[in-house]
């Protein structure tokens, strides 16, 4: 076996640990590489199906490739894909493209808040009908209380102390320094009514290894991460307001594959284009306490 | 599939199309050297990279007590081998001449903000460097004692060990219990690191004195490290750099020279039944049972047997996605497959192949176990096991004795508290199926569950002869404190003209359900008194205080049995159905009803069932045969008494 193979293996193990565990299970899809190949993983665990529905957090300043994408996979894999949005932020114009807040203000609202209330049902939730290929106001919605994130612990520093399984608490507020033990393959998975669980089925990937199974798999993703001719291509995708992509001349999965090999990328930071993570000096990790994914 | 539809990645057409337009802000800049000045050529990243290939990744734990080096070994090794962000080193130097502190190795690994501030590690961070044989993610474990959960959390995930010792404090409480601990997460691959060289002049005398010592710990326990290394961490002595007082290996070319193999392809196969899938939607009719390989090897056609229950088939297909078709599954590997046979299988249980040894099956476990739960492990409380993909409830049955980490000296308790380590005997409610740790440690390891925590975590050494089980001491118990009623069994006999009886209809389910209930309609019309309780009428009131799901069936079995004991005792004649009941269930019934009586009828055939019915009913016996042969079964009994007029 080789370690790509080991990482599918536990990767696989955890999403159906998730499955058996929690009844009112979600998969948070962000539509990068990483939640992308997080969704392949599950059809791999569940023999070609999604068991669970799929959450997008709809910022409406995705880059629209983005949303077509997510929209033509839903419909081709037959997901059951469900989005949310702060409608209140957007129809006031409480945004940083707008001019009124700072990027962490509106991060807050457009994605944390959202997130929050999506995931509790307190706001509305769109699913996609597959028979009218349109999304339809979903109801009743029942709160979400298993969550799977696409979380590396490679990406960044908070995110290298986080648990397979990690629980939050209901204001989805993380106590990093007193989570549950995790060992060998057993996993916390015994909570008291209330909590909610964050589920990591990708903490021991690096973003080498995404792409390296992107290329083995033949995952389709965006084509905005790569190079269309201007010499730049995106490392990590985001709202376009607070994007930016790095210069590479990388066209494929191969080339890119290639270029993380030859170590071009391994003194900048993945999210370097994340303008949000230089915000306040640690912007990501006061972001992620408060339920940023 | 449908995925030609899609814009593949490498298609040609995903090459022309524009960017998202917008003003392109300053690109990131060019990557340059990391720290400079270590002549380490033979450590930097240009590696090769092997084509079609995945580069070989391993993890490591580093462990010891607190202060003792830990951080600045990590931070020496990332920075030595080149592999920290470009300008880390200088922005955690600079913070430090602003803070008006030393600038040390160690404040590399403290990304979060908080542990700073408490100067100490928190939690088991990961982190990455590279050599050119692989990529290592390292587990840098807190020495604190009160983070020990922690450090087995971090431990637990590594092939290899890192222990490191401080020369001038020499071995602490928690070089012993790390190195206990090691041992019995299963790590055997440890090197010893003897930090701190310069504080005691780079003496090597004092090196060889902590090499003695801690070898002959090591070796109460059954390790043998790979090799005892003196460095000094701070001046990255001997880590990536041989110094000039020392001839050995480095560490770098000792971890470079570790095996970061997990999984055993030879031997029994164990698969751990993980779930049952049947997902029926877009007309998959596929039943699969799913898992992962932890040992040996499954191929279709495989004549397989279930345990504890006992039940047999054959292995069908090998279900997969995205993958060419095969016929055979190794170890490691995460999979599933259908079986030749309709089984009623619940996850957990473990299947091996008819051929091969089997795992050992018994509910009275001989264990070693640390214990880290805030409220100590103690006897007569019900608490959670899991062990591979199994959960039940389990109880501590006797402690044997507790060991003192520190010089291994045992003491004699009646409980097990915070950060022991102790041998005891535990007793599961029904048996397991299980392997010994010598044997094989991934079916052999498990943890304990108090109050939704993670408390304990050990493995098993044996199995131990039970005279009694813990379920039959209980009965005696309850049958004791019983207050008798004045009219006795045989009055009440008279006077229904049949004597009480709890009959438990099982096999295939709607048929077994259908009988069910038709007997007692029979029954009644003839003038009996007879109930049927359905399962899921107990689901819903009695045991929906039962909310989690995998306890559910356990507690639901054990409070049915203790219902029928009661209902049995007014005189009645109680009926259920348990389609999928196994013979572990059916002696929990028996014992909990006792010392009323039981009587089980089956519906359809014994595929894979190993045990007996008292009535066989076949499957195309129509309702009224099948009704007539269990009161016909009732009769011979002389549990209804036709001739009391």
């Amino acid at each position: 076996m080789d370690h790509l193979q080991r990482l599918e293996t536990k990767s696989v193990y955890i999403l159906r640990e998730a499955y058996r565990e929690f009844k009112d299970l979600c998969m948070l899809w962000s539509i990068g590489k990483d939640s992308t190949v997080m969704v392949w993983l599950a059809r791999k665990a569940f023999f070609g199906h999604v068991p669970f529905p799929l959450v997008h957090i709809d910022t409406h300043y995705k880059i629209p490739e983005m949303v077509a994408y997510r929209d033509r996979l839903a419909l081709d894999w037959k997901l059951n894909m469900v989005y949310g949005e702060n409608r209140l932020a957007l129809a006031s114009r409480q945004t940083f493209p707008d001019g009124r807040v700072d990027r962490l203000t509106c991060c807050r609202s457009l994605k944390t808040e959202a997130l929050r209330k999506t995931l509790s049902g307190e706001w509305p939730r769109y699913r996609m009908d597959h028979d009218l290929k349109q999304y339809v106001v979903d109801d009743p919605r029942e709160p979400f209380t298993g969550v799977i994130v696409g979380a590396r612990a490679d990406e960044e520093g908070s995110r290298s102390k986080e648990r397979y399984f990690s629980p939050r608490d209901k204001d989805s507020e993380w106590d990093v320094g007193d989570q549950p033990p995790e060992l060998w393959n057993q996993f916390k998975t015994d909570f008291a009514p209330g909590t909610h669980v964050r589920i990591h089925p990708l903490l021991d990937w690096t973003e080498l290894n995404i792409w390296e199974y992107i290329e083995r798999e033949h995952i389709p993703v965006v084509s905005l991460y790569f190079d269309q001719g201007e010499g730049r291509r995106y490392r990590s995708l985001g709202c376009y307001p607070c994007t930016t992509p790095v210069e590479s001349r990388s066209r494929s999965v191969s080339e890119i594959v290639e270029e993380l090999r030859t170590g071009k990328f391994s003194n900048i930071a993945e999210r370097s284009g994340r303008e949000q993570d230089k915000a306040d000096g640690g912007g990501l990790e006061s972001l992620r306490r408060e339920g940023y994914m | 599939m449908e995925e030609g539809s899609l814009l593949w990645p490498d298609s040609p057409e995903s090459g022309t199309r524009p960017l998202f337009g917008r003003a392109l802000e300053s690109p990131t800049p060019d990557s340059g050297a990391g720290e400079s000045g270590h002549n380490l050529e033979s450590v930097m990243m240009n590696t090769e990279p092997v084509p079609g290939q995945s580069r070989d990744t391993m993890n490591i734990v580093v462990v010891g007590h607190v202060d003792h080096g830990k951080s600045t070994v990590i931070g020496r090794l990332m920075a030595d081998t080149n592999s920290l962000p470009v300008g880390k080193l200088e922005q955690v130097k600079a913070r430090c001449v602003q803070k008006a502190r030393p600038f040390e190795y160690a404040f590399l690994l403290d990304a979060l903000a908080d542990e700073q501030a408490q100067g100490i590690t928190i939690d088991s961070a990961r982190c990455f460097f590279r050599t050119p044989r692989r990529d290592y993610i390292i587990i840098d474990a807190p020495g604190h004692l009160e983070f020990l959960r922690n450090m087995i959390s971090g431990a637990s995930r590594a092939q290899a060990a890192l222990l490191v010792i401080d020369a001038h404090e020499g071995i602490r409480e928690n070089s012993r219990r790390h190195g206990y601990m090691l041992s019995m997460l299963g790590i055997r691959q440890i090197v010893v690191l003897v930090n701190k060289m310069d504080l005691v002049g780079y003496d090597l005398g004092v090196f060889e004195e902590i090499r003695r010592d801690y070898a002959a710990f090591l070796a109460e326990i059954g390790v043998t490290p790979i090799d005892f290394i003196p460095i000094c961490a701070r001046d990255g002595n001997n880590i990536a750099r041989r110094a000039p007082w020392y001839s050995g290996r480095t560490v770098l070319e000792h971890i470079d020279s570790l095996s970061s193999e997990k999984t055993v392809q030879s031997g029994p196969l164990r698969f751990p039944v993980q779930d049952i899938y049947k997902f029926t939607e877009h007309g998959d009719d596929r039943r699969i049972v799913a898992g992962t390989v932890e040992s040996g090897e499954i191929a279709v056609g495989d004549p397989v047997v279930f345990l504890p229950s006992g039940k047999r088939s054959r292995v069908k297909t090998l279900e997969g996605f995205s993958q060419p078709a095969c016929d055979r599954a190794g170890a490691g590997q995460a999979t599933g497959f259908t079986l030749a046979d309709e089984l009623y299988i619940r996850p957990g249980e473990i299947m091996s192949r008819v051929e091969d040894t089997p795992p050992l099956v018994a509910s009275r476990l001989r264990v070693s176990l640390f214990w880290m739960g805030k409220a100590p492990m103690i006897r007569g409380k019900k608490y959670k096991l899991k062990l591979a993909t199994c959960r039940v409830s389990a109880e501590l049955r006797e402690v044997v004795r507790v060991l003192n980490a520190d010089d291994l000296s045992s003491q004699q308790k009646q409980q097990v508290d915070r950060h022991d380590v102790a041998e005891c005997v535990l007793e599961t409610t029904k048996p397991i199926a299980f392997d010994l740790v010598a044997d094989l440690p991934a079916t052999a390891r498990f943890v304990v569950v108090d109050h939704y925590e993670i408390a304990g975590g050990g493995t098993i050494s044996g199995a131990v002869a039970a005279s009694r089980s813990a379920l039959s001491d209980h009965v005696a118990r309850r049958e004791s404190g019983w207050e008798r009623s004045e009219i006795s069994a045989e009055t009440r006999a008279l006077r229904y003209r049949h004597r009480s009886k709890f009959i438990v209809v099982s096999g295939a389910p709607d048929a077994s359900n259908a009988v069910a209930k038709a007997l007692e309609k029979a029954l009644f019309e003839e003038g009996y008194v007879a109930y049927y309780l359905g399962i899921t009428s107990i689901d819903h009131g009695l045991d929906a205080d039962v909310i989690d799901h995998a306890e559910k069936r356990e507690e639901g079995v054990r409070r049915l049995g203790e219902l029928a004991r009661i209902l049995t005792d007014t005189g009645q004649i109680l009926i259920t159905n348990l389609p999928d009941m196994d013979r572990y269930e059916l002696e929990q019934l028996r014992t909990l009803n006792a010392p009323n009586e039981i009587l089980v009828a089956r519906v359809g055939d014994a595929a894979g069932h190993e045990w007996q019915p008292d009535v066989s009913v076949a499957l195309d016996a129509s309702q009224a045969q099948a009704v007539g042969q269990i009161m016909g079964h009732l009769r011979e009994e002389e549990i209804i008494l036709d001739y009391v007029i």
